[in-house]
C-alpha cells in the first residue's frame, strides 16, 4: 500500500477495498491516519500512519533552557497538561540532586490527580459519542469544566497550565480551594453515576464494547504497554505504587485491574480511576491543611540552572501510562538531549494487531479507547 | 545484591562490559554493538536481572559533546558526569558519534537500567531488537528517520515522523533548528 | 363543495401539516437534546430559538448546488427525491381524526380510506431504499457507498418483521384500512381493557416499534449516517436543497411512522373509557378528534428523540443478527400465537 501524504481516492486489490482513514476526520483523536484495506467491512490489514502533529519537540529542546522548556511540554498531552510538566520537572530536578519540599510535593499531587480527572472524563466521553452515544459526554465535560476553573485560577491557564517550576511550585493553593473542592466532588461523582448508569450495563453497550481487541497480559508487555491499557490487560502496574514519587506512598488507593483487555475493561479501569483520583485528591489536602502556612514552595535552585553532566531517567504516571523524560545534560545551561517517552507511542504501535479480523465500526472503538493523543505521539 | 555487581556477574564473562556509569542513582551499562541482542536476551532471561519490559529506546548525537569544550567554564564543573568528559579527551581519537540508549525496566523487582551502545560515523548499522520486544519497532524506526541509524532485520524500516522522501536527519547536531527547506520542495499530484 | 375540491383541500392540507410538523421536528430535536444533554441549546434565533428551522431552511436553500464532477449526475440528483417523496405519499392513508360535518357533507379526516391500508404504506415506504443507495452509489465516494450498502441491508432486512408484525393486527382487526381499525378500537374488551392494538398485540406493538426505528434510520439504528465512523453516510456529498431532502424526508418519515402506531396500536382519536364522539357535536368532535391524534403523534416523536439521545448505536452486524435472528422468528411467533387465540375464542 502507498504511503504518501497524498491521500488516495480508491485503489482496489482484486476484492480488497483500500479505505483511507482520516487525517482529518470525526473520529480520528487529532491528526492521526489510518489506511485499511477492507473487505466489505471487516479490516485484512491496517496501517496507522503518525507524523502529522510532529512539531520537532526534542530538536526545540536543545535550543532552549531548562525554564523555558516547561511551557512546550504542556502541548504534548494537551487533554491533561499537568503531569507533563511535572514529570519534566522531576527529571531535571533528579538530575540535579534537588529535593522538593512537602507542601510542594501535596500541591503536584493535588494537581496531577485533577488532570487525570480531566484527562479520563474526554476519554470516556468520546469514547461514547464514537459509538453513538452523545449525552455523556455532556455530562462529564459539563465537570470538566469546573475543573478547568480550579485550573484557570491557580494559574491563569485552562489547558496548557504551565504548571510548577523546576523546584517546586510556584505558587499556593487559592485560599478558597476548600470551597471549590467541595462542590466539585458531588459534582464529579454525580456525573461519573449517570454515565455508569447510562452505558455500563446498557445492552447495546456492552455489546458493542466488551470482545472488541482484546489483549493478553503477555503480548502487551512484550509491545510495552503501560497505564489503564495495560492494566485492562490484567497486569497490576502503575507508578504511584510501584515506583512511588511525590509523597504517593503516603496515599492509600485502589489499582483497578480489567481481566481482557478489551475496550469494555479501559472503559471500566478509568472510570474507577477516577474515583480512585477523588480519594486521594482528598487525602493529599488533608495533609496539605496540616502543614505550617509558610513552610516553602521551591527548594533552592539558582536562577539559571545548569546541572551537572549526566542523563537521567525519570518516569511518572501519567493519564495513559508511563511517561518518562531521559535528560541528559553537558553542563551548560541548555539541555543537550531531552527524549519524551510517551505512553501512547508504545501502544499505538501496536494498533494493527489490536484491530486486524475485526469491523470497521470497531477500529473506531478501539482507538478511542486507547486514547492516543495526537500531541504526545507526535511531539 | 547491588544491581551494579549482579550486572557485571552477568555480563562481565563475556566481555560485554565496556564502561559503566552511574548518575543520580541511575545505572548506565555500555556494551559492545555487535553483540547487543545476545546482551538483551542475557538480561531478559538471568534470574536474578529480569529486565523483561523494554521501556524506550532512543537515539543520542554526541557531535556537541565531543567537540574539544573552547570555553572554560565547563571543564570545571564537579559530579560524576565530568569524569566521562575527562576520559574522553585522554583518549586520542574522537569516540563513536552516535549511541543508543535502551531503557529497560524489570518488573518484579522494579528496577531500571540503561544500556547503551556507541555507533561509528562510518558503520552506522545495528541489530534490530524487535526479535527480543516487538516494543522496539516505532522507536526504532523514529531514531532511523531522526539520525540515520539503520537496524538490520527491521520488518518495516521506514520514516515515521517525518515524510517518505525527507533527505535528511533532523536530530542531527549539524541540522539547523530552522531546517533546510525541504518543505519547499514537496511535490503533490495535481 | 365537490368531492374532488375536498380531496384537494384534504391533500394540501395534510401535506402542509406534516412539512410544519417537520419542521418544528428540527427545533424540537434540538431542544430536546439539549434538555437531556444539561446545556440550553438554540435560544439566538428568535424567543427560545423558534426561529431556528427558519434559519435552517433558509441557509439550505440559498447554499450553492454543487455535483461533484464524477458523480454520476441522475442518480445524484433522484436520489433525494425518491427519498423524500414516498414519504410525503405515505400518509395518504393515515387517519388524523374521525370525521367532520361541514356544510351538510360529511368528510372523513383522511386524505384517502383505501382498502389496502397500510399494505400502500408499506409498498411506498419500500421505494425510499432506494433512495438511499441511489444517493450512496451516485456520490462516487468510498464513505457514501459504505453508507448506502449498510442503509440498504438494514431498511431491507427490517422490512420483514415490520410486516410481520402488522400481520398480526390484520388478524385482529380483520382489516387492512387504517380508519377502520381505527373505528374498530374503541370500547373495551376483557372488561376493563381498552379495544387499543398495544393491548391486543403487545409484542407485536414491541416488533413494530423496534422494526419501525430501524426503517427510520434513528439511533440505535442510525449507522448508515454514523458520523464518527463513516463521516456522513450516504448524503456526505450532499449539500443545499438536495441535503434539505434527505433531513425532512426523515423527519416526515417519522411522522408517518407516529402516525401509523398510533393509528393502530394506541387507539387513534379514542380516549379510553369515554366514548367523546357522543357527547360533541359533529364539527367540535371533529376538531377534538384531530386534536388528540396529534397529540399522541406528538408523544410518539418524542420518544424518537429521547431514544436518539441516550443509547449507544449498533455495529452493522449486530443490527443483522438482531433482525434476522431475533425480531423475524420472534414475529412469526407472535402471528401464531394469535391465530390460535382467535381460533379459540371465536
Amino acid at each position: 500500500m502507498n504511503q504518501n501524504p497524498t491521500p488516495q481516492t480508491s485503489h482496489d486489490t482484486g476484492d480488497y477495498v483500500t479505505v483511507n482513514i482520516g487525517p482529518s476526520h470525526p473520529a480520528m483523536h487529532g491528526t492521526l491516519r489510518v489506511v485499511a484495506l477492507t473487505d466489505g467491512e471487516s479490516l485484512i490489514k491496517v496501517d496507522p500512519e503518525i507524523g502529522y502533529l510532529h512539531r520537532g519537540v526534542e530538536k526545540l529542546g536543545e535550543s532552549l533552557t531548562y525554564h523555558q522548556f516547561i511551557p512546550i511540554t504542556d502541548r504534548l498531552n494537551y487533554c491533561s497538561a499537568i503531569p507533563n510538566n511535572v514529570a519534566y520537572e522531576m527529571a531535571v530536578e533528579k538530575l540535579m540532586g534537588v529535593e522538593v519540599p512537602e507542601k510542594a510535593q501535596l500541591i503536584r499531587v493535588i494537581m496531577m490527580e485533577l488532570a487525570r480527572i480531566a484527562d479520563h472524563q474526554v476519554c470516556i466521553g468520546i469514547l461514547g459519542v464514537d459509538l453513538g452515544a452523545f449525552t455523556p459526554f455532556f455530562y462529564l465535560i459539563i465537570q470538566r469544566e469546573e475543573i478547568y476553573e480550579i485550573f484557570e485560577w491557580f494559574n491563569g491557564a485552562r489547558l496548557t497550565n504551565t504548571f510548577g517550576r523546576i523546584g517546586g511550585v510556584d505558587a499556593d493553593l487559592p485560599d478558597d480551594f476548600e470551597q471549590r473542592w467541595e462542590e466539585l466532588k458531588p459534582g464529579v461523582r454525580k456525573a461519573n453515576d449517570e454515565t455508569e448508569k447510562l452505558l455500563t450495563h446498557n445492552r447495546i453497550w456492552m455489546d458493542r464494547t466488551i470482545g472488541i481487541s482484546a489483549f493478553s497480559a503477555e503480548d502487551a508487555l512484550n509491545w510495552g504497554f503501560t497505564g489503564p491499557c495495560l492494566r485492562a490487560c490484567g497486569v497490576k502496574r502503575d507508578l504511584r505504587i510501584d515506583e512511588p514519587y511525590c509523597m504517593y506512598d503516603k496515599f492509600k488507593f485502589k489499582v483497578p485491574v480489567g481481566k481482557n483487555g478489551d475496550v469494555f475493561d479501559r472503559y471500566i479501569v478509568r472510570m474507577i480511576e477516577m474515583e480512585e483520583s477523588l480519594k486521594i485528591i482528598d487525602q493529599a489536602y488533608k495533609l496539605y491543611k496540616e502543614m505550617p502556612a509558610d513552610a516553602p514552595l521551591m527548594a533552592r535552585v539558582p536562577k539559571v540552572i545548569k546541572p551537572p553532566a549526566g542523563e537521567v531517567y525519570s518516569a511518572l504516571e501519567s493519564p495513559n501510562g508511563e511517561l518518562g523524560f531521559f535528560v541528559k545534560s553537558d553542563g551548560s545551561a541548555k539541555p543537550y538531549r531531552i527524549r519524551i517517552r510517551p505512553p501512547c507511542y508504545m501502544i499505538y504501535q501496536a494498533f494493527p494487531e489490536l484491530v486486524e479480523g475485526e469491523l470497521i465500526a470497531d477500529l473506531v472503538a478501539c482507538l478511542s479507547s486507547l486514547n492516543v493523543i495526537a500531541g504526545e505521539l507526535d511531539r | 545484591m547491588d544491581l551494579k555487581k549482579r550486572v557485571e556477574q552477568c555480563l562481565g564473562p563475556n566481555n560485554f562490559v565496556v564502561a559503566m556509569i552511574e548518575c543520580q542513582g541511575d545505572l548506565s551499562v555500555e556494551v559492545p554493538k555487535r553483540s547487543v541482542v545476545d546482551v538483551m536476551r542475557l538480561l531478559r532471561d538471568t534470574p536474578d536481572l529480569g529486565f523483561n519490559f523494554l521501556s524506550d529506546l532512543l537515539g543520542v548525537d554526541n557531535l556537541d559533546l565531543n567537540k574539544p569544550k573552547k570555553k572554560p567554564k565547563k571543564k570545571t564543573e564537579e559530579g560524576e558526569g565530568a569524569e566521562t568528559e575527562e576520559e574522553l579527551k585522554e583518549k586520542g581519537p574522537l569516540p563513536p558519534r552516535y549511541e543508543i540508549v535502551y531503557l529497560l525496566l524489570c518488573l518484579e523487582r522494579n528496577e531500571r537500567l540503561q544500556v547503551k551502545v556507541r555507533v561509528e560515523e562510518n558503520d552506522m548499522e545495528v541489530d534490530t531488537l524487535t526479535p527480543v520486544w516487538k516494543a522496539a519497532d516505532w522507536p526504532e524506526r523514529e531514531v532511523f528517520d531522526m539520525f540515520g541509524i539503520r537496524f538490520k532485520g527491521h520488518p518495516n524500516l521506514k520514516r515515521l515522523l517525518m515524510w517518505d522522501d525527507f533527505p535528511a536527519y533532523p536530530l542531527r547536531k549539524d541540522y539547523p533548528l530552522e531546517g533546510q527547506g525541504e518543505e519547499r520542495h514537496l511535490i503533490y499530484d495535481d | 363543495m365537490d368531492d374532488w375540491l375536498i380531496a384537494i383541500i384534504k391533500v394540501v392540507g395534510i401535506w402542509v401539516w406534516v412539512l410544519l410538523i417537520a419542521v418544528v421536528m428540527t427545533w424540537v430535536e434540538r431542544r430536546g437534546a439539549a434538555l437531556i444533554q444539561d446545556r440550553p441549546g438554540p435560544n439566538r434565533a428568535g424567543p427560545w430559538g423558534l426561529f431556528q428551522p427558519l434559519a435552517d431552511g433558509i441557509k439550505l436553500f440559498t447554499k450553492e448546488e454543487i455535483i461533484p464532477t464524477k458523480a454520476q449526475k441522475l442518480l445524484y440528483i433522484i436520489g433525494p427525491l425518491l427519498f423524500s417523496v414516498p414519504a410525503f405519499s405515505a400518509y395518504a392513508v393515515v387517519p388524523f381524526g374521525d370525521k367532520i360535518v361541514l356544510g351538510g357533507k360529511e368528510i372523513i379526516l383522511q386524505v384517502s380510506d383505501v382498502n389496502i391500508g397500510f399494505l400502500y404504506i408499506l409498498a411506498i415506504g419500500s421505494m425510499a431504499v432506494y433512495g438511499v443507495i441511489l444517493g450512496g452509489w451516485g456520490s462516487n465516494n468510498k464513505y457514501s457507498i459504505l453508507g448506502g450498502l449498510r442503509s440498504t441491508a438494514q431498511m431491507v432486512s427490517y422490512e420483514v418483521p415490520l410486516g410481520l408484525a402488522l400481520l398480526g393486527i390484520v388478524f385482529v382487526y380483520g382489516t387492512f384500512s387504517l380508519r377502520d381499525i381505527s373505528l374498530a378500537q374503541q370500547g373495551t374488551f376483557l372488561g376493563f381493557l381498552p379495544n387499543w392494538g398495544i393491548f391486543k398485540q403487545p409484542l407485536g406493538f414491541i416488533l413494530f416499534i423496534v422494526a419501525a426505528y430501524a426503517e427510520a434510520n434513528r439511533v440505535p439504528f442510525d449507522l448508515p449516517e454514523a458520523e464518527s465512523e463513516i463521516v456522513s453516510g450516504y448524503h456526505t456529498e450532499y449539500g443545499s436543497m438536495r441535503l434539505g431532502l434527505y433531513l425532512f424526508g426523515e423527519y416526515v418519515n417519522l411522522v408517518t411512522i407516529s402516525g401509523i402506531i398510533v393509528a393502530l396500536y394506541f387507539g387513534s382519536w379514542h380516549i379510553p373509557y369515554i366514548d367523546l364522539g357522543a357527547y360533541l357535536g359533529p364539527i367540535s368532535w371533529g376538531i377534538v378528534s384531530f386534536c388528540i391524534f396529534f397529540l399522541k403523534v406528538s408523544f410518539f416523536l418524542w420518544m424518537f428523540v429521547w431514544v436518539r439521545w441516550t443509547l449507544p448505536r449498533f455495529r452493522y452486524d449486530q443490527v443483522m443478527g438482531l433482525g434476522w435472528r431475533g425480531l423475524i422468528p420472534l414475529a412469526l411467533f407472535n402471528i401464531f400465537i394469535t391465530a390460535l387465540f382467535i381460533q379459540l375464542t371465536v
